[in-house]
């Protein structure tokens, strides 16, 4: 396949969980490229920082709970999470909101990361 | 340049499969390859054969169909995203194959370049 | 490198979350509903002029045109075919999509 090539993929996530599918099935794509042993690092900003928001309780829409999946990606070695500042204050949220460690970041901070991605893809 | 498409959208409600295509088509005749294009999300829409627009629309899955034929397109639809939706063998249009979402990190890995169109 | 954005100004944010992560120099590409963005007299106009200064702004004319909208191109917006869009997209190192 592609031995030995390692490229920068960043997945952008703009969107809320729950009302649509995209955060759920862009967590799966993440879960997936962790064994293709690339460089992946999540950016969360916009309404994506609400995937990381604590304490999500799914049993009253009967839909499943992914929060617990956030968590896991450290064992998966995916550890690079950034979340937009801009997009946590707007929303009253701060760190301490997000379910899993993550680097605070400006959305300009992270459209400098943006430039250094071989790929990015946005879900 | 080798070019990865990512189609996060069905046909008809959104216009991501429509642009998808004409990138596509413009790509091709600019002497690019087109080194695959992945339907994502509902994107796996576009891979229905029993689709069946008015006779004075455009088909959008006839369309893709007859692109991969013309250019040999690997038309690849998620097989996660597919069963969700319904999408199965017996109802795939030709030119597409239902495929894992490991086919859309090797297409990242391997295209020069990837263009998502979504909503 | 090539931003995407396919939203109108006045519905949605993607064009405001594109400018401000957008780096000096980045080319923004309005294509579909984000074409409303490369027009004139709208509420948002002046987010674009203000972009112009720093980054490469074009608009799909595909696009705008089947909006009705290609007599009003805002000055400065560089209108492009789909081949130019492929062009853009192969010139520059890496592309987002702000859907």
């Amino acid at each position: 396949m592609s031995e030995g090539q390692v490229k920068k993929i960043m997945y952008v996530n703009r969107k809320a969980p729950y009302g649509t599918i995209y955060a759920l099935e862009s967590l799966e794509v993440v879960l997936i490229a962790a064994a293709f042993d690339q460089d992946v690092s999540l950016a969360f900003m916009d309404d994506g920082v609400y995937q990381l928001k604590k304490g999500h309780q799914t049993k009253g829409i009967e839909v499943k709970n992914f929060q617990p999946t956030y968590r896991a990606l450290d064992d998966y070695d995916i550890n690079k999470l950034y979340v937009e500042k801009e997009a946590l204050e707007a929303r009253g949220l701060s760190e301490e909101d997000m379910c899993v460690p993550v680097e605070v970041m400006s959305a300009a901070e992270i459209g400098k990361l943006m430039e250094e991605q071989d790929v990015l893809l946005s879900f | 340049m080798n070019l990865g498409i990512l189609v996060n959208e069905g046909p008809y409600t959104h216009e991501a499969s429509d642009s998808a295509y004409h990138f596509c088509k413009a790509a091709l005749a600019s002497g690019h390859q087109i080194q695959r294009v992945f339907f994502y999300h509902d994107g796996v829409n576009n891979a229905t054969r029993l689709t069946e627009p008015p006779q004075d629309d455009r088909h959008i899955v006839n369309r893709w169909s007859k692109l991969a034929a013309d250019n040999k397109l690997d038309l690849v639809v998620c097989v996660a995203a597919a069963l969700r939706r319904g999408i199965k063998d017996e109802n795939l249009a030709a030119g597409f194959r239902i495929s894992g979402l490991g086919q859309l990190i090797e297409s990242s890995i391997q295209a020069d370049r990837m263009v998502t169109f979504g909503d | 490198m090539l931003h995407i954005v396919n939203k109108s100004p006045l519905e949605r944010n993607a064009l405001d979350s594109c400018l401000a992560a957008a780096q000096q120099g980045a080319a923004v590409l309005l294509i579909e509903d984000g074409v409303y963005a490369a027009t004139r007299g709208h509420a948002a106009e002046g987010k674009l002029q203000a972009a112009l200064s720093r980054l490469e702004i074009y608009v799909l004319t595909p696009d705008l045109e089947a909006r009705g909208m290609a007599q009003s191109l805002a000055e400065g917006v560089k209108p492009v075919d789909y081949a130019g869009f492929v062009e853009l997209v192969v010139k520059h190192k890496n592309c987002q999509s702000w859907l």
